[in-house]
């Protein structure tokens, strides 16, 4: 056969890929680094999350290797630069491109963050953060319809870490995020980690937070590790590195909020000075763990 | 609302305008708890944003980087993300113009060719994310009637790519792509480089001389009679049938015609 025609074949031939239940599963972000253990070891329990935008080239190794760990796992979609909580209109050719992401990889969970990075023509690479007012709550809302109907399927908003606070908030963060899932129907992604680190860095309690949080929404839970500096009187101030072992803190506040939602599918993130993959796959066994005890325990009071 | 009035209640503007000018003080709609400053708060956002663009640049670009070491390198990059940040939401597309500023950037003008090894290393990651297509298989050109060889009009394959450099740009490139320590380099030699990707594997050759001239016309839908033509005039002594089977051989094209499509 004609090589054109043949790769227009190929590419007229999206891959179809298993469904595969997710709850009650612990996964790990996916690093292509870890490409060659994680196919040698076969198909295992668990999941793997990617970010989007590292899957938004036409073609080459990214998608070959998102393909073949697609193929025995669920997948968590994971988009970082959607600016939800920006002032501009969403990218429309972006959400298209998350779109068409969603429909070539099927993936069991789709998530963005409540955070923005670009306004005007920059992109800054970070997730920053906005004041919680009704102008913001309304527009935030706005863009979480247009994701939801691009992709026909509820996204999960993730909850922030951050470091300051705006001086015109009007609500706290879980006043709006309530006020978000409830007026558009979205999930949740709760990070625990971001939980902890902005309670230090604002002198809130943790457990308060989560007490006020909506509970009930939660698809997906995030833990990572933290790293620590100072604020400017000298205290304490945790930074949402991504680059090292869950604390003992966050594995703690885990087990509350298993406890008061159930075996939620549980993503260990870790996305800088990455490990090799038995001590990042450890993490996510710790995770299951605590997962599967709580589903024994259910069980067990349920008999 | 006015503009001015927009302009003052847009938190986004206020918040970005200080985030890569490290010349503008934290602004003044941020706090921390309590009425404690932001200043090292808001400087958390600033160092996120600089450095992980920094890092972008330094994962395109690690033949540059190992080349001028560690420190050179991160301070010519964080020049250049202050004065160029992405306007792209994709980082793969970061940097294009990183070459450009690295030919203008006072320290590394010592190293004259550094500019065209980013250029290689920048042809590479576009190969790399390039679509998928299935090279021209070698025998494409066996079919042909010898009479209408001439005519025939090549479609280049979406990872293929040509750097041209007057210096030892693919030398160069490979002895810092590589483990291995570089051999004495000749700088001064000029050096095209193809870049391609048939498969999974991005693969750099050094064209031949006049190699270049004779491709950047095929691959711009020129028949392969007045190609082969230009390549003659830049170089008599060009080699037509060594350097097309060379060339399918790298998977520079997908298919063939006649001009008809």
């Amino acid at each position: 056969m004609n090589a054109a025609i043949l790769s227009r074949l190929l590419a007229a031939e999206p891959a179809r890929f298993p469904a595969l239940a997710i709850h009650g599963l612990a996964g790990t972000s996916f690093k292509p680094e870890h490409l060659a253990a994680i196919l040698g070891a076969g198909r295992q329990r668990g999941f793997f999350e990617v970010h989007a935008e590292n899957y938004m080239g036409a073609g080459g190794p990214p998608h070959r290797a998102l393909e073949a760990v697609r193929r025995d796992h669920p997948l968590s979609l994971h988009g970082v630069c959607m600016s939800i909580g920006g002032e501009r209109p969403l990218d429309k050719a972006h959400l298209k491109r998350f779109r068409d992401l969603v429909e070539r990889y099927e993936p069991a969970l789709v998530s963005e963050h409540l955070a923005w990075s670009t306004h005007d023509t920059t992109y800054f690479n970070d997730l920053l953060p906005l004041p919680y007012t009704e102008a913001t709550l309304a527009r935030v809302c706005d863009h979480i319809d247009q994701v939801q109907d691009a992709i026909w399927r509820p996204l999960l908003l993730e909850n922030p870490s951050t470091y300051l606070a705006f001086t015109e908030s009007t609500m706290s963060e879980t006043e709006f995020i309530r006020g978000v899932a409830e007026r558009t129907g979205c999930g949740l992604l709760l990070d625990i980690n971001n939980v902890f680190v902005s309670a230090n860095n604002h002198g809130f309690s943790a457990l308060d937070y989560l007490s006020d949080f909506p509970l009930s929404r939660v698809g997906e839970i995030h833990l990572a590790g933290h790293a620590e500096q100072l604020d400017d009187e000298g205290d304490l101030l945790l930074i949402d590195s991504h680059d090292g072992p869950v604390t003992d803190s966050v594995w703690k506040l885990f087990e509350i909020v298993i406890s008061r939602c159930g075996p939620v599918p549980t993503l260990v993130e870790w996305d800088r000075k990455i490990p090799g993959w038995p001590v990042l796959k450890a993490e996510a066994a710790a995770a299951q763990a605590i997962l599967d005890r709580h589903q024994r325990e259910m069980r067990y009071a349920a008999a | 609302m006015l503009p001015l009035e927009q302009e003052l209640s847009s938190y986004a503007a206020r918040f970005a305008a200080a985030l890569i000018d490290p010349g503008r003080a934290t602004p003044s709609l941020v706090t921390g708890p309590n009425g404690k400053a932001a200043v090292r708060r808001y400087n958390v956002y600033r160092n996120n944003a600089t450095v992980s663009l920094i890092d972008a640049l330094a994962a395109v670009y690690p033949a540059v980087q190992r080349i001028t070491g560690v420190e050179f390198f991160r301070a010519m990059a964080r020049f250049h993300v202050r004065a160029s940040p992405p306007t792209s939401l994709l980082l793969l597309d970061y940097g294009r113009d990183f070459p450009a500023f690295i030919e203008t950037y006072e320290y590394a003008c010592a190293m004259p060719w550094l500019a065209d090894v980013a250029r290689i290393e920048r042809a590479w990651l576009d190969a790399y994310h390039a679509a998928d297509a299935a090279p021209l298989s070698r025998d494409a050109l066996a079919l042909v009637p010898p009479e209408r060889l001439a005519d025939v009009v090549f479609t280049a394959h979406p990872a293929a790519g040509i750097v041209r450099s007057p210096f030892a740009a693919v030398t160069i490139f490979a002895a810092n792509r590589s483990g291995e320590m570089p051999g004495r380099i000749d700088a001064g030699t000029p050096e095209d480089a193809l870049i391609t990707r048939p498969e999974m594997d991005v693969v750099v050759r050094h064209l031949p001389e006049a190699g270049a001239v004779f491709l950047t016309n095929l691959m711009s839908g020129r028949p392969l009679g007045d190609a082969a033509a230009s390549a003659l005039q830049s170089s008599p002594g060009f080699d037509i049938a060594a350097n097309i089977a060379g060339m399918i051989e790298a998977g520079a094209f997908t298919s063939i015609n006649f001009g008809e499509a």
